[in-house]
């Protein structure tokens, strides 16, 4: 698994619930290092052994904590660069629906060897999507639940996101937007802040 | 390519869809005035005052040189154009230019080429601002994913840094030789003295180590710490330690000998293997040793200071007293 993921768990876990958690579920997990690098690539193992350390030490279902990371990546003041690179993704919430199917190969632009989950989205109505996520990683599609979350608040959107189980093509994600928007969402420039020409 | 479509077959595409297709194109009239334009090009020359005005009054084509009228341009149709806003003759714009019409007109579209992020950032586009067809956005995205995979880079440096520095602290081998160092030599002298081990300690300085390095350089001369180190190594035992604490000068310290007088054996032991030529890569080197020596069972409190400062001195009497040999500190009795 490539070091990137498994560092943004380790972020995730360390930013929400402290440095003194973070090692207590690497000593559960056995990792026998303490920080993962983004730069190298670990066995898959070592990714599902953190996972349910984590589910273990922080008492919760395995699922949840997923979906937690999926919203970390999102909000989080650590994790910007990614939100902006997924707000790039289109100027409404259902054009970023539809711009998930190039996530893998935007993805590999910068990092090469960087494998993300596969998406697959199908629209039944402009309102009504169907998303199948493929990923070695099990329970991939929960990331995903918690990322669609944050960002449909992200463009302001109200939307349904449920986790609908799996299917051999990979885990089902329903999305349903609401007709009106319900909320303004937050700003987002193509430049970044800071960088604008005098 | 077989010409799939009638010469005279025209589009009747009305502004809005030219501006949909091509945001940042300009419709010129026969006189050079521009007619109509897209609502991006708009946007980034400051407004929408653009009708009207002659094009060569707003932008300078800097290559091919000499454009400056439309009959010009118009020879050119179809080429790859450079061109600079006037009041922006830095933000270098690529341009193509087709005629429309009866020939007379051009339909002018232009691209930021590599000046996108510059603009982006100048006049604060927004995605709406490209067509859906446009790889701008890609562009964007892939200098930004750069940027995280860059700094994300700089960060490992930093910490990996860190960790050499903290590593290189805690070594406790001389890289040139192999033997311990200082540091590992002090530990394990503090670990004797808390354990009230007897224990001997030899300070060993090479003689005229300098004219080595000064007559055949530095290469040979670290050749010759390395054989000399191996001589130390094969002479003392798995349990002593053996400390390279300086350029030419080693400590050892022996646990457990039975007396000084097995220490000084072993002291003139390594002097006769020393005296044999050494090989240095090619070149034959003899050296003598000055060594001195005390026994941490000739104190009553030993200390660790107070035995190096001791063997250090025995080690200067040697000196002192013409080199290649042993002395012993004078308060350790030979004598069992």
């Amino acid at each position: 698994m490539h070091g990137l993921i498994n560092r943004s768990i380790q972020c995730f876990l360390r930013d929400t619930y402290g440095a003194p958690v973070w090692a207590r579920i690497v000593r559960e997990a056995g990792l026998g290092f303490d920080s993962f690098e983004t730069m190298l690539t670990y066995d898959a193992a070592l990714t599902d052994a953190v996972l349910q350390a984590a589910a273990h030490v922080l008492g919760k279902p395995r699922d949840y904590v997923l979906e937690d990371l999926g919203t970390y990546l999102v909000t989080h003041e650590n994790t910007q660069a990614g939100r902006r690179l997924l707000r790039f993704g289109g100027v409404s919430f259902a054009d970023f629906l539809h711009s998930l199917e190039d996530l893998p190969g935007r993805a590999r632009l910068a990092l090469p060897d960087i494998e993300l989950p596969l998406l697959d989205l199908q629209d039944h109505s402009p309102r009504d999507f169907t998303l199948v996520c493929r990923s070695p990683l099990a329970g991939v599609g929960h990331v995903v639940v918690g990322l669609l979350r944050a960002m449909a608040d992200d463009y302001g959107v109200l939307s349904v996101v449920e986790h609908q189980g799996s299917c051999p093509g990979g885990e089902i994600i329903a999305v349903t937007l609401a007709e009106t928007a319900f909320a303004k969402g937050r700003r987002f420039a193509l430049a970044r802040d800071g960088q604008g020409h005098a | 390519m077989p010409d799939l479509m009638p010469k005279d077959r025209t589009f009747g595409l009305d502004a809005a869809a030219l501006g949909a297709l091509m945001p940042m194109h300009l419709l010129l009239a026969p006189d050079g005035r521009i007619e109509a334009h897209g609502a991006t090009v708009g946007r980034i020359l400051g407004g929408a005052g653009l009708t009207g005005h002659s094009f060569f009054d707003l932008f300078s084509l800097r290559r091919p040189s000499g454009l400056t009228n439309m009959s010009a341009l118009r020879a050119r149709a179809g080429q790859r154009l450079h061109l600079s806003p006037l009041d922006r003759p830095t933000a270098v714009l690529r341009g193509l230019a087709v005629p429309v019409g009866d020939g007379r007109r051009l339909l002018l579209n232009l691209s930021f080429g590599i000046g996108l992020i510059e603009a982006v950032q100048d006049h604060a586009l927004t995605d709406a601002d490209f067509a859906p067809t446009d790889l701008a956005m890609e562009l964007l995205y892939v200098v930004e994913a750069k940027s995280a995979v860059m700094q994300e880079l700089k960060d490992l440096n930093l910490r990996l840094q860190g960790a050499k520095t903290v590593a290189e602290e805690q070594a406790l081998t001389d890289t040139l030789t192999g033997l311990r160092n200082r540091r590992a030599l002090a530990a394990e002298l503090e670990r004797a003295l808390q354990l009230r081990q007897d224990f001997g300690l030899m300070h060993l300085d090479l003689d005229h180590f300098k004219t080595v390095n000064d007559t055949y350089g530095h290469a040979i001369g670290d050749r010759l710490l390395r054989e000399v180190a191996k001589v130390l190594r094969s002479e003392t035992r798995a349990g002593d330690t053996v400390a390279r604490t300086g350029g030419d000068e080693f400590v050892i310290l022996l646990p457990d000998l039975g007396g000084p007088a097995d220490l000084l054996q072993i002291a003139q032991r390594i002097n006769s293997r020393l005296s044999l030529p050494l090989d240095c890569g090619g070149q034959s080197c003899r050296v003598t040793v000055s060594i001195g020596l005390t026994v941490s069972s000739a104190y009553a409190r030993p200390s660790a200071e107070e035995l190096l400062n001791d063997a250090d001195h025995a080690l200067y009497v040697a000196k002192r007293e013409g080199r290649g040999c042993t002395r012993v500190h004078p308060g350790v009795s030979l004598l069992r």
